[in-house]
């Protein structure tokens, strides 16, 4: 084919494309405020979690969202799990890890007891994240009729979900527009589709205290940091071997362009005699 | 391209095996020795990735099925306890749902390169054929698989495509119900379709043995379009020259799927579909798979009543006849000659066509409202004409350049070209 036809249909391409983000840009302007960036630590191939942020958000959550959230996909043994908030290479199996064990037994669980009567028990790391609510019916009841999402994978369930989740919580401040009305109970966030969200404003300044360990100096419990920590913490959750993954695609990647280079010089030197 | 084989069978086994089950001889005659013209360019080398995918699909998705559970209270939770539990289950998912792309990627590519080579005329209309039922199956499959994480997208979108069922007049209700298990997308819709999801893998693998036989008799096209003449200059043995040529492309296709895989294996899916599937709420905006946009666009460009045809069954027609009209491609073709590169009026149209089906894509992705709509019966209308009109007018009314005699010819014809040009660029001594 002649260059002239391949120039223009790339030209036709990328005018095509730019139609489309311009389009659809446009049209979330109109709907819905774009969400400001997280800029997380965690972000991009080479974006690695903070151990000490994920312990943060890890208590954000516990003591602030987990009042109405459910995290139903998490077990307590997660959070010791490599990569995870407190992994301790000492206790490569989790169940094991005195910390984990710690934190399970903060929680009360239902259980039943070997003579069959349901009884109340102290947490293992082996149990569910304990929900906040019995049922669906009791979570709506319990909040004006909006079931508050469970939060395990949340953040990959919303467009740029680390950024929108982390507007949405630091979103509450904006001035109401004139030609918005906001109905009894419910509260405006203009990173909420539609303007209008059932949740207050779930974090006020100092509302958590974050342990005084070296890793948490200087920072201070404000509604950014904490949002954001919870963000941190949310992201691992939803995909808790994402570090795993990341780290793993390093070996691949080079083990492949190795590879496709080999084949290449192979290719050459088989071809090298063949007129084509 | 099948003639006498050139399989001589050395030891005692295989002399033994050849005279009772020659397959020794079959695999030597298909995969070795099978002779393949000198001058396939890199767009040849998507059958062998296109095979690749294949495999790569169904060992992950037998892997997956281990571990999923076809139950509308638990398909979810399974497919994210393979993400969480399972060891390496993140990896057999992201590729499993990535590799999907990457096959229909892949195919595109494949299918727009035998339109712009003629691939599709005779001697080879059964082998485009076959590729088109393969094509028509890796739809379903695909739709059917997207179901299966039982999340909003896989719930409604299944809700909008099975309604075009029901769209198809007096009995479509009643097959509709048949085929959901029920009057609604529900258990057991995701049980069946888990089942066929399982199936019809199996049956794409059968159709492209069927394919590559269809191949091998009349031998592969080629960017000239004329077929080969003189098979000693101007093929070669498809092992060592094609196994390794296609061995580079599908490790640089590898690179960028592993890219995905690793880096960003949810950028394709949508975020609607880790919100478990409820069908007391419709999501705002339904969309298919990025690969389906196409014929979602041309399902919803028909927005008005034709006759006796309501809007409904007009897309339904619209869309069926999109993917169906390329059995006839190649009798709807009418010029001699295969190939574009000497065709340069059907080379813009070809052009031309590439970037109407990626505007169709654009406005399935888009919202069913002006001006969108419009734009997609806009776009609707000139995928049809390419096929019924252009291409069968063109074919008489163009004067294409004369493609060169042989194979061996255009080989000689290019190195005198490069010969001179690299003549030019070296002042003379």
């Amino acid at each position: 084919m002649k260059p002239t036809f391949a120039r223009r249909f790339i030209a036709g391409i990328l005018g095509l494309v730019s139609v489309v983000a311009f389009t659809s840009s446009a049209q979330a302007a109109g709907e819905v405020k774009h969400p400001r960036e997280v800029n997380g630590s965690w972000e991009g191939p080479f974006g690695r979690f903070d151990r000490a942020q994920l312990q943060r958000g890890f208590q954000v959550y516990k003591e602030v969202c987990s009042g109405c959230h459910s995290m139903n996909l998490l077990h307590y043994r997660n959070l010791g799990d490599e990569h995870g908030p407190f992994y301790d290479p000492k206790y490569p199996n989790p169940n094991e890890n005195p910390v984990i064990k710690a934190i399970a037994a903060t929680y009360t669980v239902k259980a039943v007891d070997p003579d069959g009567n349901e009884e109340e028990r102290p947490g293992l790391p082996a149990d569910k994240f304990v929900a906040p609510f019995e049922n669906r019916a009791q979570a709506a009841a319990a909040n004006g009729g909006a079931v508050p999402p469970d939060m395990s994978v949340l953040l990959k369930a919303r467009h740029l979900g680390g950024d929108y989740i982390y507007s949405l919580l630091t979103g509450y401040d904006q001035p109401v527009p004139k030609d918005k009305s906001i109905p009894e109970g419910k509260h405006y966030n203009p990173y909420m589709p539609g303007g209008v969200i059932a949740m207050g404003p779930p974090l006020v300044d100092e509302q958590v205290t974050y342990a005084e360990t070296e890793a948490n100096k200087g920072v201070k419990p404000t509604v950014d940091q904490m949002a954001h920590d919870v963000v941190a913490f949310l992201s691992w959750a939803s995909e808790p071997h994402q570090t795993q993954r990341k780290i793993t695609g390093f070996g691949v990647m080079a083990f492949l362009s190795l590879l496709t280079i080999l084949l290449w010089f192979s290719y050459r030197q088989v071809w090298r005699n063949v007129e084509h | 391209m099948s003639g006498p084989s050139s399989y001589v069978p050395k030891s005692d086994l295989e002399k033994w095996l050849d005279t009772r089950l020659p397959i020794v001889r079959f695999m030597n005659d298909t995969l070795v020795d099978f002779p393949t013209p000198k001058n396939l360019n890199y767009w040849y080398t998507f059958g062998g990735i296109l095979a690749v995918c294949l495999a790569s699909q169904i060992i992950t998705g037998i892997i997956l099925a281990m571990h999923y559970v076809p139950h509308i209270d638990m398909a979810f939770n399974s497919v994210e306890r393979i993400m969480r539990d399972v060891n390496y289950g993140w990896l057999i998912r992201f590729m499993h749902s990535n590799g999907a792309s990457m096959f229909f990627l892949a195919v595109y590519i494949h299918i727009f390169r035998g339109l712009y080579y003629g691939s599709y005329k005779a001697p080879r209309e059964i082998l485009w054929g076959l590729g088109v039922i393969i094509f028509l199956l890796m739809i379903i499959t695909a739709f059917m698989g997207y179901v299966l994480p039982w999340g909003q997208m896989s719930l409604w979108g299944a809700t909008v495509i099975t309604n075009i069922v029901g769209a198809v007049p007096f009995i479509g209700d009643s097959i509709k119900t048949w085929l959901l298990g029920g009057f609604a997308v529900d258990n057991a819709t995701l049980n069946r379709f888990f089942s066929l999801h399982y199936l019809l893998p199996f049956v794409i693998a059968g159709v492209v043995v069927l394919h590559i036989w269809a191949l091998h008799v009349p031998g592969n096209n080629n960017p000239t379009g004329v077929e080969v003449q003189d098979v000693k200059k101007e093929t070669l043995p498809f092992h060592p020259y094609y196994t390794i040529k296609d061995a580079f492309a599908i490790c640089v296709f590898l690179l960028i799927f592993a890219g995905f895989v690793f880096f960003g294996p949810n950028t394709l899916g949508h975020p609607d579909n880790y919100i478990p599937a409820n069908n007391q709420v419709t999501p705002s905006h339904i969309v298919p798979e990025w690969y389906l946009l196409p014929f979602y666009a041309i399902l919803r460009a028909i927005t008005f009543d034709i006759l006796i045809i309501d809007a409904k069954f007009g897309g339904v027609i619209a869309m069926g006849g999109a993917i169906l009209i390329l059995f006839a491609l190649p009798w709807l073709d009418s010029s001699k000659i295969k190939s574009m590169r000497y065709r340069p009026v059907a080379r813009m149209w070809w052009f031309a066509f590439v970037l109407n089906f990626l505007m169709l894509a654009v406005c399935g992705a888009m919202p069913a409202e002006p001006p969108w709509t419009l734009i997609s019966l806009i776009c609707t209308v000139f995928y049809f004409a390419y096929f019924l009109v252009i291409l069968p007018v063109l074919g008489v009314i163009e004067k294409p350049q004369t493609p060169p005699a042989s194979i061996a010819d255009s080989i000689l014809q290019s190195h005198k070209k490069s010969a001179g040009v690299s003549a030019a660029a070296v002042p003379a001594e």
